[in-house]
């Protein structure tokens, strides 16, 4: 019989998150992917889910989700596990998500899994695959039945069938004022030029090999010639070079662009594992021992501060003609 | 205030390519350069400057692991900590995030902590799933990806990162503060605080010491269990060619060859 899966639909600006609607879909694969959105536009975007996957919906539209971190989440699924036992719970790898990942699961004591890039059922048994360090990929299971599965991000598709509608339950959560105790009293977006990372379908990235933060801005200048985003290193951002958001990697984001290059990169497992999925890799680095030369369909053996300047303008003079 | 630190000994992620051992399915630890985990310095650095800012402070580092992380827990002391707790037994080898964080909680549940600091996730199994656990176990808030930190009375107020910037969060004390990565610099080690160390309260406890079942921790109380372990499929080589002062217009054939211009 198909597993039924769970799915934490999460809300930016009100609106379902596409990492969310990633999951969902590969859920849908899987068994019977039910929904559950939580937040004071949740019964809006309920009878949307069927689109992306969801055969039904548990909704509890409250404001109190949208002001109060985890507690509120966490409350409401577990009285959710204590009417009903799902076969999975799958969650999209996000901030938000990981905390509530956590408790729910201390809670519960169920086991979990983060970091997934597929997951299937063999029969019973649910074998969830997991990129470990450069070199191996791990299958594991959750022996114990439910439990819930971290998922990185990118690794399924959106998958939308128009008109396709999902049974909505409004759920009669009771949220307890305890657990509004981690308040949100600000949110802050901080803008950036051209595309956001994980949108940008050219990315040009940084590392240690610039010598010192001031060079930085080599890397800046040929994304804005590629109509790219700048992206960083976990060294670079952890030297304070620059803010975390810049970060790729395994810690940070994930990214799939189109052309991935990397500029001064040495290449740590780290960050391979965020970028390795790019479609075209070219590296920048005066070491050819650089374990980023053995994911790159161009490598370059050089020095990045001469480089790159030239390449700017070769860019900017190609794009002329 | 009393602010704990959760920290870690790993394999130093500089040195060391990490491998698991296909028989115990386990993070090889013997043979390899182990090292205070640096998220962790740099958490540790955040709790000394916090002590140091609101005065009459104290900071307890407090670990799980091998015996050998008592050179984790040294390192910690030298940095500025004040008193460091370990536990360590057989029983626990193999343990997942939950058990982890269920021995944790049980050590900090003795010490009444105003504040319990730990890295957003660990630098060797990445999963960030044990501050959660422990806020849970011990039914506090929990303040997670902090790249600043104040506290203001009875409440712990921190700017969290987000995808897109960060937000301003509050959470009455006692609270579980997760710092984000690189937020705060580390601080190193003098001379006077590496001699210092050794003078230092450093306990170490059992788990018969903290009253849990070993069948609850360890490989026994775990609840994934790892199936297989495979290689990953090698990306088809590429080209690399030698700078001759012709970089800028190979790279831009290649971006034409492909469309990427």
């Amino acid at each position: 019989m198909a597993k039924t899966i769970w799915v934490l639909v999460e809300l930016e600006n009100g609106q379902p998150a596409r990492s969310s609607l990633e999951v969902l879909g590969k859920a849908a694969q899987l068994g019977r992917a039910e929904a559950i959105v939580l937040g004071s536009n949740a019964a809006e975007v309920a009878p949307t889910l069927g689109e992306y996957g969801a055969e039904k919906v548990y909704a509890h539209a409250d404001p109190a989700y949208d002001t109060y971190l985890t507690l509120p989440a966490v409350d409401t699924i577990s009285q959710l596990l204590q009417q009903q036992q799902p076969g999975l719970l799958m969650f999209a790898t996000t901030y938000d998500l990981r905390d509530i990942a956590a408790r729910l699961a201390a809670r519960n004591n169920l086991g979990i899994i983060t970091d997934a890039t597929d997951l299937q059922f063999d029969g019973d048994e649910l074998k969830v695959t997991v990129p470990w360090g450069g070199e191996n990929l791990v299958t594991a299971t959750l022996p114990q039945g439910t439990g819930i599965v971290l998922t990185r991000p990118k690794a399924f598709a959106v998958q939308r069938t128009e008109g396709k509608t999902a049974e909505v339950e409004n759920i009669n959560a009771s949220l307890n004022s305890e657990s509004q105790s981690i308040k949100i009293l600000e949110r802050v977006e901080v803008q950036s030029e051209g595309p956001e990372l994980e949108d940008a379908s050219v990315i040009v990235s940084g590392g240690r090999g610039l010598g010192k933060p001031e060079n930085y801005h080599l890397v800046e200048e040929l994304a804005k010639a590629l109509g790219g985003a700048p992206g960083a290193t976990r060294a670079i951002v952890d030297a304070g070079w620059l803010p975390y958001s810049y970060q790729i990697g395994q810690t940070g984001k994930t990214v799939k662009p189109t052309l991935y290059i990397a500029c001064g990169i040495s290449g740590a497992i780290q960050h391979l594992a965020g970028m390795k999925g790019s479609k075209y890799i070219i590296a920048i680095n005066k070491d050819e021992h650089a374990p980023i030369f053995s994911v790159a369909d161009l490598g370059v053996i050089g020095d990045v501060i001469t480089i790159l300047p030239q390449l700017t303008e070769e860019v900017k003079r190609r794009k002329a003609h | 205030m009393k602010i704990y630190v959760c920290i870690k000994q790993i394999p130093d992620p500089n040195t060391v390519v990490s491998k698991l051992d296909p028989n115990t399915k386990r993070l090889v630890r013997s043979g390899v350069s182990l090292v205070l985990d640096p998220g962790d310095e740099s958490t540790i650095s955040a709790a000394i400057k916090l002590r140091d800012t609101i005065g009459n402070s104290q900071v307890v580092a407090v670990s799980m692991g091998p015996t050998s992380a008592q050179e984790a827990m040294r390192r910690a002391l030298a940095m500025g900590v004040d008193s460091a707790i370990l536990v360590t037994d057989p029983a626990l080898a193999g343990s997942d995030a939950l058990s982890t964080a269920r021995v944790l909680a049980a050590v900090l549940k003795k010490e009444n902590p105003d504040l319990i600091f730990c890295s957003t996730e660990s630098t060797d199994g990445y999963t960030g799933m044990v501050p959660g656990a422990i806020a849970e176990f011990l039914g506090l808030p929990q303040l997670t990806f902090a790249r600043e930190i104040r506290v203001e009375g009875q409440k712990a107020v921190i700017k969290r990162v987000t995808q897109t910037g960060y937000q301003t969060v509050e959470a009455p004390v006692p609270a579980v503060v997760t710092i984000a990565s690189g937020s705060f610099e580390a601080i190193y080690p003098t001379m006077k605080g590496i001699m210092g160390a050794k003078k230092k309260p450093f306990t170490q406890l059992t788990l018969k010491d903290l009253g849990i079942d070993a069948s609850q921790v360890g490989e026994a109380g775990a609840r994934e269990r790892v199936l297989t372990i495979g290689k990953v499929e090698a990306r088809a080589a590429g080209q690399i060619v030698k700078d001759e002062g012709n970089a800028a217009q190979v790279i831009a054939d290649f971006l034409q060859r492909y469309q990427l211009l």
